[in-house]
């Protein structure tokens, strides 16, 4: 049962990730890349209500870790203070950003698969990927609502689980789309990335094998 | 309030939707700016961009032009990427453009810009990214608050200077130096820190959602003990003006969607939807796109969450017809603005 969540990442996504978090109810601990004192101000007005922590202190803290920096950054987070803690992965590889990474360009796996390379004992879930971090806010809906819209997951099931209920309770319906290799299938240039499906029809964009297995 | 516009260059597109030339829409940039200003619209905004679709490589050269050929507009970057540029050129190129202008009526805004393109372009590394910026940023506000032309600096990123001049000198003493940021927190705090105006660029989502960062600029200004008449906001956002709504959806849509395939091609992104574009061209969406009422109302509205000084559009996107692109500024200058300052007066 998560009710702390860890944001490593106070930018445009960890922010709106936060303020998603604490409006469904959640204890929520964000960091930076420095010192809390750096982030105050920022999350007082930005984020009200979450917590202005190191990153060490954040993750050390939180019942589930999201992370949220740009992919480039990625290798600034500490391997060790992952083992054990189940992690959402966020980040997608975008060249027009990240500029040209050769361990993702020359890696046909996705990117997720990569960066949990990197985090050795981390229970690495990759979702909150695919939708654009202004939809995140506006388009939450609750439960049953016609236009809610569906967010995919991909990981080992059991964590996939424990995750499916923090995205259903930020007002997405959560979508399980298989180990994390699945995750490649609502990567950038998917159909899926950037798009807004409802649940079903993100089961019909993720094929017939995730579909049947639903 | 002042209203504006600003352009990253629009290459005209040939009926087959094959570009036109870049020079082209060079041209057809420096004639809008000129069209502005006899207008009477408050402030244009060229570039950088270093797209064959948006080919505005350079502000400094075209403000220059325009500061001969205009004569009561404010001219700005918007914004010059400094991270991969030469403070002390930007400095002068605008600082020239000033004293062509007569002087008053020249501005810098800095920012990194929203992709990377100009990274291998003039051979830097992604990886210098925050530090590049960082401390071009601080060079470029030494230059122009340097009480004399002489001026010292050194860091990582550049050769260092020492006592060397730095000229010409804008003509009233100092250039007006924007920051321009996208959203990100972060850049808010330091635009406060550094007593920079801020200009936000906000081209999606619910532009009043801006609201809490624009507080976090101006407390952060407060904190470091910056105050007065350089603590202020401006936006810009996409939008186009045209006598109705339904015109101005018409005219706009098909460049934006000429754009945003191009950008789905370099991100990822999925074919555009006309959904999304219809609900991003009403409240609370981030295109300013309609008639002179419904334009001003929600700049109008907008001001209320942000108390922004400044509101400017980007209307020439996708290969919009330039007679559309005039015509909006024309309705700009003389209808937006005069319902702005009514809806603004009777708050």
């Amino acid at each position: 049962m998560v009710s702390t969540i860890g944001i490593l990442g106070a930018g445009r996504v960890g922010s709106a990730i936060a303020r998603t978090a604490l409006t469904a109810g959640y204890t929520v601990h964000i960091a930076g890349s420095g010192p809390a004192a750096d982030i105050q101000l920022i999350v007082d007005i930005v984020t009200p209500g979450a917590v202005a922590m190191t990153a060490a202190d954040a993750v050390a803290t939180a019942d589930l870790v999201i992370l949220a920096v740009p992919l480039h950054k990625y290798r600034s987070v500490d391997p060790a203070t992952l083992a054990g803690k189940i992690v959402i992965d966020t980040m997608n590889y975008w060249q027009p950003i990240d500029g040209d990474l050769h361990e993702f360009t020359g890696d046909a796996r996705s990117s997720s698969e990569v960066v949990g390379d990197y985090f050795p004992g981390a229970r690495l879930v990759k979702t909150l990927n695919h939708i654009g971090y202004h939809d995140l806010e506006a388009d939450a809906r609750p439960a049953g609502d016609p236009e809610r819209h569906g967010l995919a997951l991909a990981g080992d099931p059991e964590t996939a689980a424990v995750v499916a209920e923090v995205i259903n309770r930020f007002g997405f319906d959560p979508v399980y789309a298989g180990s994390l290799a699945a995750g490649a299938a609502f990567e950038p240039g998917s159909p899926i990335f950037g798009g807004r499906h409802t649940a079903r029809e993100l089961l019909i964009e993720l094929g017939p094998a995730v579909a049947e297995a639903a | 309030m002042e209203i504006g516009a600003y352009s990253f260059g629009d290459t005209p597109l040939n009926p087959d939707g094959s570009p036109r030339s870049t020079a082209e829409g060079i041209r057809n940039l420096f004639d809008a700016i000129v069209a502005a200003d006899r207008a009477g619209l408050d402030y244009f905004g060229v570039g950088e961009h270093h797209t064959v679709s948006m080919p505005a490589s350079s502000p400094g050269a075209l403000i220059a032009a325009a500061a001969a050929a205009t004569d009561r507009i404010i001219l700005g970057s918007a914004a010059s990427i400094i991270s991969t540029d030469d403070p002390v050129r930007v400095f002068q190129q605008l600082a020239t453009a000033d004293a062509i202008s007569g002087g008053g009526r020249v501005e810098i805004t800095a920012g990194r810009g929203s992709s990377v393109e100009t990274f291998p372009l003039f051979g830097y590394d992604l990886r210098d990214y925050d530090t590049l910026y960082a401390e071009k940023l601080e060079l470029l506000m030494r230059i122009n608050g340097s009480p004399t032309a002489e001026v010292t600096w050194s860091g990582s990123v550049r050769p260092a200077i020492d006592n060397l001049a730095v000229v010409p000198r804008p003509v009233n003493g100092r250039l007006p130096i924007w920051l321009a940021t996208g959203g990100n927190a972060a850049s808010s705090a330091r635009a406060g820190r550094l007593g920079l105006p801020v200009s936000y660029g906000i081209i999606g989502g619910e532009p009043h959602r801006f609201a809490p960062l624009a507080e976090l600029y101006r407390r952060s200004a407060a904190q470091a003990g910056h105050t007065g008449e350089n603590i202020k906001v401006s936006v810009a956002t996409l939008g186009l003006v045209a006598p109705t709504k339904k015109e101005a959806l018409e005219r706009f849509h098909p460049g934006w969607h000429n754009l945003n395939v191009e950008m789905g091609r370099l991100r990822g992104w999925p074919a555009p939807d006309r959904r999304q574009f219809e609900a991003q061209a009403q409240a609370p969406g981030a295109y300013y796109v309609g008639d002179p009422d419904d334009v001003a109302e929600r700049i109008a509205h907008l001001h209320g969450h942000l108390g922004h000084m400044r509101h400017f559009l980007q209307s020439d996107v996708g290969g919009l017809p330039h007679e559309h692109l005039l015509e909006s500024i024309e309705l700009l200058a003389t209808e937006v603005k005069p319902r702005v300052a009514r809806l603004l007066a009777a708050k």
